[in-house]
């Protein structure tokens, strides 16, 4: 019996490139989770149904336009609407730091910005994940 | 939450655990699969193999919808590789896939090989059986990027398709073994790419050197396929004289991207899957997969039991030491343990 850490890899919004989150999907790969990636330009009930088929222990989104205000918490609610009540949900992208209590207070379990490096988000996912 | 109950009651998260626990091999599995065990057996199982990058997913992502205009529910099985160094995978078929993740009539299920070498998981036919018993019509089984020799798919799948594009080497290739070997329908995609059409050619010199061998009928099984052959010859380019009865693989140029031959395409899949039935082959199939599969798993509850009593009261290391001072040799041994094991 194998417990693997799978991350549903999603892009909410109009971003233009997905580079940052190629790169992620990548680190967490040489991680050895099973990483489901979907694209760019998903919405968030693409997020939530996708979470739920692919049952992922892990929720990793990425924005940079600035929509994350909205479209981090409107995931969050459902995904926990659909009854994944454990699965992690983290974010990252271009979001100033001002911005981040209120998505942690949404429920956005931790925030990592441009710089961080990807050993950080592996580190955090293997100390928080429910599985 | 009883786990297969629900499934058969169609919650989706219930099915979504329940491939979990399959595929991670939870204790729990093998009471989930006793329940739902009963209920498959109804959806028709299609696979989609082929090369990377040939449009196994953009194809799968069209069928479906025309599928689902046929008001047909749909499950689909991705395939993709795990890493053999580090265990991890990109799961990147439902890229293609997209439009239809609202859609409820529609499950997407990817999965990693995790260390399997036929181009599917281990695992991968018991998920089938949970999105059957689950109520799917159609199942869609998307192997990874095949090389030529990942035929596990015709193990899982009642009609396998194969996926070509043009551009990949000469007509040796065409004639050699495995992966040509398995198509019931083969779709030369990306048709509007250079060398399709001689792609087409090659395929269909190499099928018409096959010998479809005969095939037992009673006199309605006979006329069922008479017919259905008939339909066959109508509906792909060089079937040729083949005689009565048999299954002469057609090929289908296709755009995926464009939608462009899709439909012909599933009505020759529908066709070969209305052959099978007609021609009691089918049925041949599937009690071969039953059988398989069972003694598939004797063979690995065996194995893990004998095994587990082995390492747990630890004489495997003392039979190590006796082996490797040449005291005995591991023929010998296993033939003991075996002898006390299975009295």
């Amino acid at each position: 019996m194998e417990k693997k850490i799978r991350v549903l890899v999603a892009k909410p919004g109009l971003d233009g490139h997905d580079r940052g989150a190629k790169v992620v999907a990548r680190a967490l790969r040489d991680a050895g989770f099973e990483v489901i990636y979907t694209g760019l330009r998903q919405t968030p009930e693409q997020i939530a149904e996708a979470a739920l088929q692919e049952d992922v222990n892990v929720v990793a989104m990425s924005i940079l336009s600035g929509a994350h205000g909205h479209l981090f918490p409107k995931v969050v609610n459902l995904v926990r609407e659909k009854g994944m009540d454990d699965v992690l949900i983290i974010g990252g992208g271009v979001i100033p730091d001002s911005d981040i209590p209120a998505l942690k207070e949404a429920g956005i379990a931790e925030v990592f910005t441009p710089g961080t490096p990807t050993t950080d988000v592996v580190k955090f996912i293997k100390e928080h994940v429910k599985l | 939450m009883d786990i297969a109950e629900e499934v058969l009651k169609g919650n989706r998260l219930a099915l979504s655990r329940a491939i979990t626990a399959i595929e991670n091999e939870y204790d729990e599995a093998t009471e989930i699969m006793k329940k739902l065990y009963p209920r498959t057996g109804h959806a028709f199982v299609l696979g989609v193999t082929g090369p990377p990058g040939a449009g196994k997913s953009t194809l799968t992502d069209k069928l479906a919808r025309e599928y689902r205009n046929q008001g047909k529910t749909v499950g689909i099985i991705a395939v993709d590789p795990t890493s053999p160094f580090t265990g991890g995978a990109i799961l990147g078929d439902r890229i293609r896939m997209n439009g239809l993740t609202l859609d409820e009539g529609v499950f997407i299920r990817s999965m990693g090989t995790r260390g399997s070498l036929g181009g599917l998981s281990h695992k991968t036919a018991d998920a089938v059986k949970a999105m059957d018993a689950f109520g799917k019509d159609v199942i869609f089984v998307e192997t990874v990027g095949v090389g030529q020799s990942e035929v596990d798919i015709v193990k899982a799948a009642d009609t396998t398709m194969v996926v070509l594009i043009p551009g990949m080497g000469d007509d040796i290739q065409a004639i050699k073994a495995g992966i040509l070997e398995i198509g019931d329908v083969f779709c030369v995609n990306k048709a509007d790419h250079d060398g399709a059409d001689k792609l087409v050619r090659e395929i269909n010199m190499m099928l018409d050197l096959d010998d479809h061998g005969p095939v037992q009928q009673n006199s309605t099984q006979k006329a069922l396929a008479d017919q259905f052959h008939h339909m066959a010859v109508g509906g792909s380019a060089a079937a040729g004289n083949a005689p009565l009865g048999y299954w002469r693989p057609p090929v289908d140029k296709v755009i995926a991207n464009q939608n462009i031959g899709v439909k012909e395409l599933i009505a020759d899949i529908e066709k070969h899957f209305a052959y099978i039935q007609a021609n009691g082959i089918l049925a041949e199939r599937r009690t071969k997969r039953t059988k398989d599969e069972m003694l598939d798993i004797l063979s690995s509850n065996i194995g893990k039991y004998i095994t587990g009593k082995i390492v747990d009261n630890g004489r495997l290391d003392g039979y190590v030491e006796k082996i490797k001072a040449r005291e005995t040799d591991p023929y010998t041994v296993v033939g003991d343990i075996m002898k006390e094991m299975l009295r």
